[in-house]
């Protein structure tokens, strides 16, 4: 009874076992293929990745050595080093992330907090990812029209703004993703408490939400390590020991590109040297920022 | 009745006045916060246009696509920069877009489970790797592979074509428009792959196991529920790639080998606007006619930036708002 209804039931032409088969395995084929194509992708993929991987620590520790810590930057073949440069990318990596870092907070928790749906939040919100991606280098052009030239010339300064800039929609960007995260129960609550508004967000929220925006800030600083293109005109770079903001000030990576740009054997060297520096710490950041993120969840 | 009010009014009125100044101060310095960025977008835009005026002035509309870049007569173009900016983003897409879309489907259909996270965080760093660092080791590995390999490969096979060999003619220097492209397609991958996953994701699963439940492949599940369904956030991931290439500096300055000309060959060299600012400015005299011709530039890629940004935008709304 029920043999029968099925086999009757089959609408439209009769099926040729001979066709379907061969439909059959031209579709299991191409999935096949699409499959081991996809596959494919992604193994060239972590390949660029090893490359790149590889490369810099073939040619970085080759030309690593304590020098590179102890001496300053020094014309091609008097055995210099990077320290001015290292240095420089810290004070203004650090300052432009603690600069950046409250303003970025302070916009995400009003977009998270104050502004959902009010046209002015949306307007906010979009201006801030236009920026997240806007190209680094107009950030530098920018500075340099407000900070360098009416001021007489290149400074630390305007290095530490152009990175600050840079670190604002960053931080903005986790700081609303992990507030929107929080349940409105936890926000009742501290209302419910009797609690002003500003200290619900201060005590309660952001701490719930610290290490999401210790991630954030992680990642804004591992971006700004790396930046070249705006430091190129607001801090310029400088070969000799100089802590002075004031001063045109040396980073590790408009370091690298000038050395790397260079006919000089040993500047190239050193260049790979700084290059593995950078790549090293800023991947690690990166990890560093993704295990925090984990260890919450 | 009196005794009560008397009580409970003074209490709860002090401490809400307290509670009030605060929230008051704390909601006017995130608005005041938020205004700073909307101020910072508009005050680089106003900059760039001012800054970039006097080019504006002396070239008219005709500098933007004026092919000239002489220093010596003072006379400047934008025209072979925007060429090359265009070109090599638009090279970068199609290098980087059937890569990431392999990348995303093995990330979310495919890789095992255990293999999904370490995969995805290994293509993601990708995108952390600084920029400068893809011009190094597209400069030193990448362009003297290509000089001695691909290149006269492709020039072998493909240069003799009738109607597209041109395209493929020249010298393989390694450097040039396509080697730039090249690299800036490996540095846009992670963006789009990243994209592409996360809208992946959102496909109901109710959807993807019906399919499967009528005897799809996986491939017809992708091609036939999940593409179409997510079809508009994909476009809007690969314009976030799109705008991303345009801007890039470092990595196109190494590789692009810095001529101001078009070349018909994709092996030639050629300049992008970021590459052009970043080479000239050092030599630029403050106030002259070229650095502000530079930061007309500017201004130019900001607004392609812009435009390509503000759409790609507009499309992943739908993904922004789950």
């Amino acid at each position: 009874m029920s043999i029968s209804l099925t086999a009757g039931a089959v609408p439209g032409p009769r099926k040729d076992p001979e066709v379907a088969a061969a439909l059959g395995r031209r579709r299991k084929r191409t999935n096949t293929i699409i499959r081991a194509l996809c596959v494919g992708a992604t193994l060239i993929g972590l390949a660029f990745l090893a490359s790149i991987l590889i490369t810099l620590t073939y040619r970085g520790f080759e030309a690593m050595s304590v020098r590179v810590f102890t001496n300053v930057t020094a014309p091609p073949g008097s055995e210099g080093g990077l320290l001015n440069a290292i240095v420089g990318s810290l004070i203004q990596a650090s300052l432009g992330t603690a600069i950046g870092t409250p303003i970025g907070m302070l916009v995400g928790t009003y977009l998270a907090e104050y502004a959902k749906g009010s046209k002015f939040g949306n307007l906010v919100r979009f201006v801030s990812d236009i920026l997240l991606s806007a190209p680094s280098i107009l950030v530098g052009l920018f500075v340099y029209q407000i900070l360098v030239l009416p001021f007489g010339g290149f400074s630390g300064w305007a290095g530490v703004v152009a990175l600050a800039i840079i670190v604002i929609p960053v931080v903005v960007r986790t700081t609303e993703d992990m507030l929107t995260l929080i349940p409105n129960t936890l926000r009742e609550a501290v209302i419910g408490l009797g609690s002003p508004k500003w200290k619900m967000i201060v005590l309660i929220c952001w701490k719930s939400a610290m290490s999401g925006i210790i991630t954030g800030i992680l990642l804004a600083v591992a971006r700004v390590a790396g930046e070249t293109a705006p430091l190129l005109f607001t801090s310029l770079g400088n070969n000799a020991w100089s802590t002075n903001l004031s001063a045109p000030m040396a980073s590790l990576p408009v370091t690298i590109y000038s050395m790397a740009g260079s006919p000089f054997e040993d500047w190239i060297a050193l260049a790979w040297a700084g290059a593995l520096l950078i790549t090293l710490s800023v991947l690690a950041l990166n990890v560093l920022a993704r295990s925090v993120l984990r260890t919450r969840k | 009745m009196s005794q009560a009010a008397t009580a409970t009014t003074p209490l709860p009125a002090t401490a809400r006045r307290g509670g009030n100044i605060g929230d008051i101060i704390f909601e006017w310095a995130c608005k005041g916060s938020g205004l700073l960025v909307l101020v910072l977008l508009g005050a680089i835009i106003v900059e760039l246009f001012i800054a970039g005026l006097p080019a504006f002035r002396a070239f008219g509309l005709q500098f933007i696509w004026s092919t000239e870049w002489d220093p010596v007569r003072e006379v400047f173009g934008a025209g072979v920069s925007i060429y090359g900016t265009i070109v090599t983003a638009i090279l970068a897409i199609a290098f980087a877009v059937p890569l990431a879309f392999g990348v995303a489907f093995y990330l979310t259909e495919l890789a095992p489970t255990w293999l999904r996270g370490p995969v995805g965080t290994a293509i993601e760093l990708l995108a952390a790797v600084p920029s400068i660092i893809y011009g190094m080791w597209g400069f030193f590995v990448i362009a003297p592979a290509f000089a001695a390999h691909l290149q006269p490969w492709i020039i072998d096979n493909f240069g003799e074509l009738p109607l597209v060999g041109f395209l493929f003619q020249g010298a393989p220097f390694g450097t040039g428009i396509f080697t730039a492209a090249f690299i800036l397609a490996i540095m846009i991958l992670p963006f789009i792959a990243a994209t592409m996953r996360d809208v992946f994701l959102q496909v109901p699963p109710v959807y993807k196991e019906s399919a499967y439940g009528l005897g799809a492949t996986t491939w017809e599940v992708m091609k036939g529920v999940v593409l179409p369904y997510t079809r508009v956030s994909v476009v809007g991931g690969v314009m976030l790639g799109l705008g991303r290439a345009l801007g890039e500096t470092m990595a196109v300055t190494f590789v692009i080998g810095n001529a101001n000309r078009i070349s018909t060959s994709i092996f030639g060299p050629g300049n992008t606007i970021a590459s052009l600012i970043a080479l000239e400015f050092g030599e630029s005299e403050t106030g002259s006619l070229k650095l502000s011709s530079l930061l007309a530039l500017g201004f130019i890629l900001f607004v392609l930036s812009f435009i390509v940004l503000a759409t790609s935008r507009y499309l992943l709304r739908s993904r922004l708002k789950a």
